[in-house]
């Protein structure tokens, strides 16, 4: 059996006192610490340890991160002037799409590389839009080939980047007829680029490319953006080439393994031109995801390159169109797309903008996705708050625009990606699939909402009138 | 009428006492603040009949007011309103901030307090609270009964109404197995939960002639005392199964899959494993340990009806429960049990769970128990076996509204885990797992926080809150002129979905609560 594919987490702190959830509320300040029986020093968590300060004397509120919510402190204190409140940092945390309850679960993986794991059962929404609207299947007996996460048989997360060969051609006399190409794969199936628009500097790019290297995967990089001390990782590094980077770009191109051609009227050649001087690279395009995307889709099948990446958004949705779909239903129509004309083998699809979490990147995958491409949630692993204040050209409060220690910046997105990998085995191990690629485009093993009301609660009661996440 | 047998006479209810909170102070949905200008006259301890205001004889300073208490603005109306009266106005009202931070969309803040008051008092909430609803905005949430029609309505007290249930439909000799409340206590293994509340739990199940499951832990001794009303869990590890185990069991109850994490198998911390756990599951002390997914001898219908007629072997007795999780075959899973012999098909649906669990499990994998529960009851009813079988749907049903409902879609009764650890006073922290275990004495075999719970507090905690329960579902029962739960199997005629209804329709409805709870 080869050796399984493993990502080593270790815990790497933030570098600041993060956002923490909630924060204390004391009706009487005088009576802090005073009391023998004072609850903050019996928390069961040890909350309170490190900030003895404020057991003692009020000298402002305390925002808890490593509070669990237990209540006991409220409910056991003998004067019951305790109480907590919301963090008022925390309430203004994030956006619609890139929710406070996302970035605390992002950097909880970030920190420790564990998959998220409570008790108690869901305590979400019952649905909602997008990735939302979709729950993945788990099968009750699973066969002995496609055995769980406990099981005998591990689970292949890889992928792969360059085309296969449809048939092979032989020689009259049995040998081979030509070389066999190269096959490009990577063990997991995300690539990095770092988030257009949001903070960047050369140790941001640098921590990233070291962290792709460490997963066996790629980061997307502008030729502008790299310096003479990524050399060593070009191996794992996949310029964006523009037409403007010609011939400038070449020599550099020869020694990566994957290339990343600019969507424009001459990318088809571009890409045509490049694979003939390095033949065994692998070539993708790409290209903004905007409504004809799966017409582009179909023509760019047909050319002579690997690999699709369609940008969507940074919340997931359509660009270029004033009522924009969300990146669930736009992979599904490219995907159909090419199905529908033969076409899917020809060519890979990854996708970026959007990918929040683990499920997003399962979920994906089972809308016909081949990988996808991470961008603000690496920004997120390094504690990024999304505050967007370096948009308006103004300081990043947590230091991002600074240089980061290289180690950490590694490390915290390994952890993430850690904890993503992990998430993806229990969705795939649920569902008794052995192998990622399989479970590509595999809508049959998911469940729609649109779908199931339509299926089940149709017939007993009657019509949908609202259609908010249909 | 034959279901007059089932029914649970007045002289049966189990007896309800007050409980109060474990703790000193209870979390209520108001706050009452007392300022300086109190003078300690006392009117307000005399003109308050909820005893929001406790004095003592002896004792003429006022004491800190029991807020958890306060029925809230609803009481301006009353001329004992001490907002009003205290000559001093040294009382000030509010909604009790913290509600913010407590509970989530599924539970919310004001459905948690009010269980913890029915566990209390065995009573529904005198508090106004939304306890029937949650603000996840779909399923159960946005799924009513429809309006009565008064005529129809039953003049019947609750003592002649009938909440039991049959759990052996087969009629192939074995136990004829009857509660009185349509449901039972959900497995939860000696390990994840402190032996006091398995013990209390079974107590409960005793005195309410009902149910409770060993989950995958074994079978403590403690436990046989009232073996009658234990089901013995068979799980993927076999944790604890022996024959003997099997001989106890009324119900034996194979678990497939579970709703907390479809498809995962369980998974107990090593820092829960300690010596008293390890030595009824014959593992190391401080190992974690995995039960694996899925069961490995069982690939087939074939295999799963081997394991059946092995339990039916060795107990002839016992009757046999299938617990399943909710794929998109589950109609076909289902109807595989019943051929195979079962007696109870259980259907655990995704959202539900006590048990610690991957996040994206338990937001992702399997369908919701509202979708699964008519799926399979339609094609139960379709094959002609649904009048066979004993169909039990559990994962997130919350409060006896949410039971009716499921009732409703097609279920025979229902299985309750979360609700019954809520009635012990648990805040859904979602902390059940790691290191010590719940700091509130719940999921914790720890030697210090195991020990915060009595056996007699948790059972009585437990029937009060069935009890209010029973209340509700009584009063459900008159309403559409039905005598008995039975009555209300698959009656998707009394139930609406508000986003199927017009505007006008919708508007006669309350509206599905918003989220109040910052997440």
């Amino acid at each position: 059996m080869p050796k399984k594919y493993h990502i080593t987490a270790k815990t790497a702190p933030p570098r600041f006192p993060a956002v923490g959830k909630y924060t204390t509320v004391e009706f009487r300040e005088d009576c802090a610490g005073s009391c023998r029986e004072c609850v903050k020093k019996k928390c069961v968590y040890g909350v309170f340890k490190e900030t003895h300060e404020h057991a003692l004397k009020m000298i402002e509120p305390e925002y808890l991160y490593v509070c669990q919510s237990c209540f006991r402190c409220v409910q056991e204190c003998t004067k019951g002037i305790f109480s907590r409140g919301i963090n008022p940092a925390y309430r203004n945390l994030g956006n619609d799409y890139w929710r406070r309850d996302i970035l605390h679960r992002l950097w909880y993986q970030a920190h420790f590389g564990k998959i998220p794991v409570s008790g108690a059962g869901y305590r979400g929404p019952f649905t909602g839009k997008g990735f939302d609207a979709m729950w993945t299947d788990m099968s009750e007996i699973v066969r002995p080939t496609r055995d769980g996460i406990h099981g005998r048989e591990y689970i292949n997360t890889s992928i792969e980047l360059t085309r296969r060969p449809r048939f092979l051609t032989f020689t009259p006399e049995g040998g081979l007829e030509g070389a066999f190409p190269s096959i490009l794969e990577i063990p997991i199936p995300i690539l990095f680029q770092w988030p257009k628009d949001l903070v960047k500097n050369t140790s941001l790019i640098a921590s990233a490319v070291r962290a792709a290297a460490e997963l066996e995967t790629f980061l997307l990089l502008d030729p502008d953006d790299f310096t003479r001390a990524l050399s060593p990782f070009i191996e794992n590094i996949a310029f964006r080439i523009r037409p403007e980077d010609f011939p400038g770009i070449l020599p550099l191109v020869q020694k990566c393994a994957m290339v990343e051609v600019s969507y424009g009227p001459d990318a088809v050649r571009l890409a045509a031109h490049i694979r003939k001087l390095n033949p065994g690279l692998a070539v993708a395009v790409g290209l903004p995801l905007t409504p004809d995307a799966p017409d582009t889709a179909v023509r760019l099948a047909g050319a002579n390159v690997d690999a699709l990446h369609f940008y969507a958004s940074e919340n997931g949705e359509e660009t270029q169109t004033a009522s924009p779909r969300f990146l669930k239903d736009c992979i599904q129509s490219v995907h159909l797309a090419l199905v529908d004309r033969s076409l899917r083998q020809n060519v890979n699809l990854l996708f970026s903008g959007g990918i929040a979490m683990a499920e997003h990147m399962a979920k994906a995958v089972i809308c016909g996705a081949d990988g996808v491409v991470a961008d603000t949630a690496l920004a997120v692993a390094l504690d990024c708050r999304l505050c967007f204040r370096c948009r308006e050209g103004r300081a990043c409060p947590m230091k991002l625009d600074e240089d980061v220690p290289l180690e950490w910046g590694k490390q915290r997105m390994v952890n993430l990606m850690g904890a993503w990998h992990g998430q993806l085995l229990e969705v795939m191990g649920a569902m008794g699939i052995r192998e990622t690629r399989r479970l590509r485009g595999e809508m049959g093993r998911s469940m729609q909402f649109n779908e199931l009301e339509e299926e089940i609660f149709a017939p007993i009661f009657g019509k949908r009138r609202v259609t908010e996440y249909a | 009428m034959e279901h007059r047998t089932i029914a649970s006479a007045a002289d049966e209810l189990p007896e309800t006492r007050k409980t109060p909170s474990r703790f000193r102070n209870p979390i209520g949905k108001y706050m009452i603040l007392r300022n300086d200008r109190c003078t300690g006259c006392g009117l307000c301890a005399t003109l308050c009949p909820y005893g929001v205001h406790p004095r003592y004889p002896a004792y003429s300073r006022a004491l800190r007011p029991r807020s958890h208490r306060c029925i809230g603005l609803k009481c301006r109306q009353n001329d004992y309103y001490c907002i009003q009266r205290c000559p001093e106005h040294a009382l000030t009202l509010k909604k009790n901030p913290i509600l913010e931070t407590l509970g989530d969309f599924r539970w919310p803040a004001e459905m948690l307090i009010a269980h913890w008051e029915m566990a209390e008092t065995g009573n529904p909430p005198v508090v106004e609270l939304e306890y029937r609803l949650g603000a996840s905005g779909g399923g159960f949430d946005k799924i009513r009964f429809r309006h009565p029609d008064p005529s129809q309505s039953l003049d019947l007290p609750d003592d002649a109404m009938d909440t039991g249930i049959r759990l052996n439909k087969r009629e192939d000799g074995r136990l004829d197995k009857r509660l009185s409340i349509p449901c039972y206590g959900g497995g939860m293994s000696y390990g994840s939960t402190a032996l006091s509340v398995m013990v209390g739990r079974a107590r409960a199940a005793k005195r309410l002639n009902t149910l409770t499951c060993t989950g995958e832990g074994g079978y403590p001794a403690e436990l046989i005392p009232y073996a009658d009303h234990v089901i013995t869990q068979v799980a993927t590890g076999l944790f604890g199964v022996r024959e003997e185990t099997i001989l106890f069991a009324p119900v034996v109850e194979f678990k497939y899959a579970q709703g907390a994490k479809p498809g995962l198998g369980g998974h107990l911390l090593g820092d829960k494993v300690t010596p008293e756990v390890a030595a009824m599951r014959e593992t190391v002390v401080g190992n974690a340990l995995f039960s694996p997914f899925p069961f490995h001898s069982v690939y087939s219908v074939e295999d799963h009806k081997k394991h059946v007629d092995w339990v039916k072997e060795i107990n002839p007795d016992a009757l046999v429960s299938v617990k399943v999780s909710t794929p998109t075959d589950v109609d076909m899973v289902a109807v595989g049990s019943y051929y195979a012999g079962a007696h109870i098909i259980h259907l655990d649906g995704s959202y539900g769970g006590t048990g610690a669990a991957p996040d994206i499990a338990k937001k992702n994998i399997a369908m919701p128990i509202e979708y699964a529960i008519p799926k399979v009851h339609r094609f139960m009813t379709e094959e002609g076996v649904r009048d066979k079988i004993c169909l039990i749907a559990s994962g997130g049903i919350r409060n006896a509204v949410d039971a009716a409902k499921a009732i409703a879609l097609g279920a025979d009764g229902v299985v309750i885990g979360t609700a019954e650890l809520v009635a012990l006073e648990c805040v859904r922290c979602g902390n059940c797992e790691s290191g010590r275990g719940c700091a509130r004495g719940i999921a914790t075999t720890d030697r210090k926080l195991g020990c915060m719970i009595s056996e007699a507090w948790a059972e009585q905690r437990i029937v009060n809150m069935y009890t209010a329960w029973r209340k509700e579902w009584c009063a459900i029962l008159r309403q559409y002129g039905l005598s008995s739960i039975r009555e209300l199997v698959g009656r998707t005629d009394l139930l609406v979905h508000l986003d199927y209804l017009d505007d006008a329709e919708r508007a006669t409805y309350p509206p599905a609560p918003e989220p109040g709870v910052i997440i």
